[in-house]
């Protein structure tokens, strides 16, 4: 938004809360609005775990995951395409269906690299290592569901969970400039649980990830 | 540790907290007290109300003790001085403030957290004529620790949040702390449930609000004596590393 020297410009605030706005009393009207948007909102996964049939995510018995690689974003997404999945050795579980400002994901799993869409397969010769493609952009309020409701889904004992994904190289904190960084690099977080050589760096303090990746 | 809230047993203790507010200064204060004394993580909140954030140790000193993962709310303790302090370090998810306000408080009751001390901001440009002059710092306090301190604020010459009328013109005043967050919401449940709080906040603007963060958390040491005040209490606090960078990468040497 272009300004004019002299011009007054309300900056917006890191507090978040617009506290006029937020202490107005829900009339039922708001509530129910409020509601419909949240019902809206809501992921839905349809499992594919038995050959053939599609059903919603139900309280089946948890299944037995020994690796889950996922992959956020369309980069990431691309690269599991390129390298990784072939229609031979993986078979399609899983998909999500949801609905937010940025992107709709509908529940078929005939997908175009182009489309926004979140999958799920699952390697043929060992059933518990499990792959998942999300192109599509969960949203805030969103995120926590997509993790309760995918890993909701798994045993976690013995589960070894990589997550892949992409930044921009300009929001990289670094003493130098971004400019002359020699990109694209790698860098990883860890938690303490995970007791393998890890391939590259570590991400610096005051470096963040935040979003999906981060749930 | 783990899943859920922590359930450890507070009793005693006083917990410090910030509410996300305008120039986070409440957040970099409590950085600051976190950093200083070295304080030692025990426990987190596992919550939907934060936009999730992860990073590696942001009070890390050396190589070592740099891998440690931070997320967006955790709790930090001090037995020493009987301090149990919370660092929240994402906003507010749209419409779960208010959940998160009431899982809070009713964590603070069954931790049995002898009081609570907020610390905030306010918007500066808000100010009316008489509260431009004089000190930016304010603070507020509920009748239940009123009772146990309120004598102690004058002494100290303290100012009390000045309440503001509703409408232009209508005698009726409220409490408004504009730019705020969670910290109006936070004051008025504790009133009402009975909670010994305090709030500490400082009138200001976003931009570098390090300066502010050192009014705020000298503001509380005034009161609570964590360090001693000699002739330049600011030096003995510790910045952490994580400050580092707060506006920007170094320069293209090509723009030169």
């Amino acid at each position: 938004m272009a300004t004019f020297f002299g011009e007054v410009v309300v900056a917006p605030s890191r507090a978040g809360v617009d506290e006029e706005e937020e202490a107005r009393e829900e009339t039922p009207e708001d509530r129910e609005i409020r509601r419909e948007l949240e019902k809206k909102r809501e992921i839905d996964i349809f499992w594919t775990l038995k050959s053939g049939s599609t059903t919603e995510s139900s309280a089946d018995e948890p299944v037995v995951c020994s690796k889950f690689i996922v992959a956020i974003g369309r980069n990431a997404a691309a690269f599991l395409s390129s390298f990784i999945l072939d229609s031979v050795c993986w078979e399609v579980v899983g998909v999500v269906k949801l609905w937010n400002e940025w992107c709709r994901t509908s529940s078929t799993t005939n997908v175009l690299p182009t489309d926004s869409f979140c999958l799920f397969y699952r390697l043929i010769s060992d059933p518990t290592v499990w792959l998942c493609q999300c192109s599509c952009y969960v949203a805030e309020d969103q995120q926590f569901q997509w993790l309760e409701k995918v890993f909701g889904r798994m045993r976690k004992e013995g589960l070894q969970v990589t997550i892949l994904s992409t930044c921009p190289v300009a929001d990289y904190k670094t003493q130098e400039s971004t400019l002359t960084l020699p990109s694209p690099f790698l860098k990883a977080l860890k938690t303490k649980e995970f007791k393998e050589q890890v391939c590259c760096p570590l991400l610096e303090q005051p470096n963040i990830v935040r979003d999906l990746p981060a749930a | 540790r783990g899943g859920g809230s922590p359930s450890s047993d507070f009793k005693g203790f006083t917990l410090l907290m910030p509410a996300v507010s305008v120039g986070n200064v409440g957040q970099l204060a409590i950085d600051l007290v976190i950093s200083t004394f070295n304080m030692t993580k025990v426990g987190y909140f596992y919550t939907d109300c934060l936009v999730p954030m992860v990073g590696n140790n942001p009070y890390a000193t050396a190589e070592e003790n740099s891998m440690e993962l931070s997320i967006n709310a955790e709790v930090y303790s001090l037995p020493s001085k009987k301090l149990v302090v919370l660092q929240i370090r994402s906003p507010f998810i749209k419409n779960k403030y208010r959940p998160f306000c009431q899982t809070l408080l009713s964590w603070v009751k069954s931790s049995k957290c002898d009081r609570v001390i907020v610390l905030s901001s306010s918007h500066a440009y808000q100010c009316d004529d008489e509260q431009l002059l004089g000190t930016p710092l304010r603070y507020l306090l509920t009748p239940d620790l009123e009772k146990a301190v309120g004598g102690l604020m004058q002494e100290l010459n303290w100012k009390e949040m000045e309440k503001v009328a509703a409408y232009p013109g209508i005698n009726d005043k409220v409490l408004h702390i504009p730019g705020g967050g969670i910290t109006k919401l936070l004051f008025t449940e504790s009133c009402s449930k009975g909670i010994q709080m305090a709030v500490l906040l400082k009138f200001c603007s976003e931009g570098d609000n390090i300066p502010d963060a050192f009014a705020l958390v000298n503001y509380l040491n005034e009161w609570h004596q964590l360090i001693k005040s000699e002739v330049n209490t600011s030096s003995q606090w510790k910045i952490p590393s994580s400050w580092r960078l707060l506006f920007g990468n170094g320069l293209p040497p090509a723009l030169f």
